[in-house]
């Protein structure tokens, strides 16, 4: 036989801390030493909602940041707004509470292998796995910079804590209260020249990300996204969350397949998304019965 | 009550699992995503996600949503085909010394046949579970559950080809369900698995669109216990030769027990999987707790026991 593959943890943890720094943004850090042992950036926990026999499905959070000081019991964060009754419930939970986790899932960002520019793009909420991958591509040497925009000020993702792990940082917001008035690609190939960046990592909503792997493949520097799709199980085995990829680089239209974001994502090469079969969440595209 | 050793294997008409619990057809894949959480040989067996004769890729996300209780889904049956399920997924579940059932899918009458074809004397699928609750091609926009000819149509085809035991899952989505298990029964099925996911839809509200990109989807979960207890309740009164195995939002031990004494000869564990990976090992040793404690020696008897006035 061929060995048992390793899973995910699973299990009941302890939150450590909930935090509220602002609106929208809430923050809970989880006691879990077993799942931040084998973390890396990019992953992501799947956690049920706690107290509610009706909502049954785990919700998937990137992690956001991971401590791990020698001596300390590993604590990881997540940050989430409030979407539905799963995420208020989230919300409300406070220190010592127990918590049903489950994690490491998913595929993590690669990190290069030599000393890198790397420059870190993130839209609103997206841009919480960026901040563990700071932390990681940093201690590893290599230069990092941010590029974070979101719809106001107020929904830039802890700024303070992106400045503090950048040489340098823009901020773009849709109404101009922070930084640019406009969206994140709008300057990056400016930040792009200025950082002498040699390899991108996004995560934001689908269009942000359609756009940076545009601006990528042009200026050819390579490009990874963290995807965020609809999940039920979180480990591959219900294909909800599915990604339209390519099969081969050879361009052949036909040579498309989905793959599963939780177990082959959530980080893509951008290279590998099937842009043209990415659909914008909130347009069906058709209307069959399904099964 | 003193303790003692339930006999947990249930023989269905010469179908036999080593206990009642089975995974349900699309909630545990083809097994390989659950090893690191369990022993997959525990199972009385797997049904595996349904296979059609080739590739189907599947549905546009967004293909799941939460609902009070439940889920629905818009897969669309995506599966790898048989031939590669035959080359790369049985001989690992074998490997790991699971039971196999084998769910199908078609579009038309001819593609079941060539399916079930694929699947003559392959060693180690102990059934056949016939899925006729996707969209019929031949008859268009329709399934086949939800019609008497169609059923006994495809489930007679089946039978002809097979080599192994054939059991046909039906969908409650129909205004008699028991017209449609005689339709199966008169086709020649072996057994009846019962039931599939319920047609639901969800929306938006926010965005105002549908939270499935195909509109409606199936429902599964604990929200459709209670429907797949009165179908199961129902078939077993109308056909109690005929093995069911029952399916439809089993969380718990007490939930197999449920489902056990309304009728079912066995049952299959459905999304409870995606949210532990472990449910249905828990699941079997609540169930086996719940013999020991109620002193039932055997499983198999609580199909005889509800009290009926």
């Amino acid at each position: 036989m061929t060995p048992r593959r390793e899973g995910a943890w699973v299990g009941s943890a302890e939150v450590f801390a909930y935090r509220h720094a602002s609106e929208p943004y809430h923050a809970l850090t989880i006691v879990a030493p077993e799942v931040c042992a084998k973390a890396s950036p990019g992953q992501f926990v799947a956690i049920r909602a706690p107290d509610d026999r009706s909502l049954l499905l785990r919700r998937a959070f990137s992690i956001h940041r991971v401590d791990r000081r020698p001596g300390w019991a590993g604590t990881l964060e997540i940050v989430f707004d409030i979407r539905g009754r799963g995420t208020e419930m989230l919300s409300k939970m406070r220190q010592h509470q127990p918590i049903d986790i489950m994690g490491p899932l998913g595929r993590p960002f690669r990190l290069p292998k030599e000393p890198t520019n790397c420059l870190l793009v993130g839209g609103g909420i997206g841009a919480a796995p960026l901040h563990f991958l700071a932390e990681e591509l940093r201690g590893r040497g290599h230069r990092v910079d941010f590029l974070i925009g979101a719809r106001t000020a107020d929904h830039l993702l802890h700024p303070i804590e992106a400045k503090r792990m950048s040489l340098t940082v823009t901020f773009t917001t849709d109404d101009g209260s922070t930084g640019k008035r406009g969206v994140v690609t709008d300057v990056m190939p400016d930040a792009i020249a200025g950082t002498k960046t040699r390899v991108v990592y996004a995560c934001g909503p689908i269009p942000m990300l359609r756009a940076v792997a545009h601006i990528c493949a042009r200026m050819k520097i390579p490009c990874q996204v963290a995807w965020e799709e609809v999940m039920a199980c979180g480990f591959g085995a219900c294909l909800v969350c599915a990604v339209p990829v390519r099969l081969s680089n050879d361009g052949d239209e036909d040579g498309w397949g989905w793959a599963r974001c939780c177990t082959e994502g959530p980080v893509f090469s951008a290279s590998r998304v099937h842009w043209e079969r990415v659909e914008v969440p909130g347009a069906p595209a058709h209307a069959t019965a399904g099964s | 009550m003193s303790d003692f050793e339930p006999r947990l294997g249930v023989d269905l008409n010469g179908v036999r699992f080593a206990n009642p619990v089975l995974t349900a057809s699309g909630c545990f894949h083809y097994g390989r995503e659950f090893e690191p959480y369990m022993d997959v040989s525990r199972l009385g067996g797997i049904i595996v996600k349904s296979l059609a004769i080739k590739p189907w890729p599947g549905h546009p996300p967004p293909r799941g949503a939460e609902v009070s209780s439940g889920m629905l889904n818009a897969i669309g049956l995506q599966n790898p085909g048989v031939s590669a399920f035959c080359d790369r997924d049985l001989p690992w579940l074998l490997d790991r010394g699971a039971t196999v059932v084998a769910s199908i899918v078609g579009n038309t009458v001819e593609e079941y046949i060539r399916v079930t074809d694929r699947l003559r004397n392959v060693p180690g699928i102990s059934a056949i579970e016939v899925n006729i609750s996707c969209p019929n091609l031949d008859d268009k926009s329709h399934m086949f559950s939800s019609s008497v000819d169609a059923t006994s149509a495809v489930v007679r085809a089946v039978r002809r080809v097979a080599t192994q035991p054939v059991f046909t899952k039906l969908s409650p989505d129909v205004t008699d369900i028991v017209a449609i298990a005689k339709a199966a029964v008169q086709g020649g099925t072996h057994g009846l698995s019962v039931i599939n996911t319920a047609l639901g839809m969800a929306v938006d509200t926010e965005r105002f669109v549908p939270k499935l990109s195909t509109f409606t989807g199936g429902l599964s979960g604990p929200a459709l216990k209670p429907l797949a207890i009165r179908c199961v309740y129902q078939v077993s009164r109308a056909f109690p030769d005929v093995p069911i195995i029952g399916q439809g939002g089993i969380w718990t031990g007490t939930d197999v027990a449920e489902f056990m004494l309304a009728g079912a000869w066995a049952v299959a564990v459905g999304t409870a999987n995606f949210v532990e990976p472990t449910a249905s090992i828990r699941i079997l040793d609540e169930f086996r707790a719940y013999l020991v404690r109620h002193g039932v020696r055997e499983a198999s008897a609580l199909r005889r026991m509800l009290k009926e006035g």
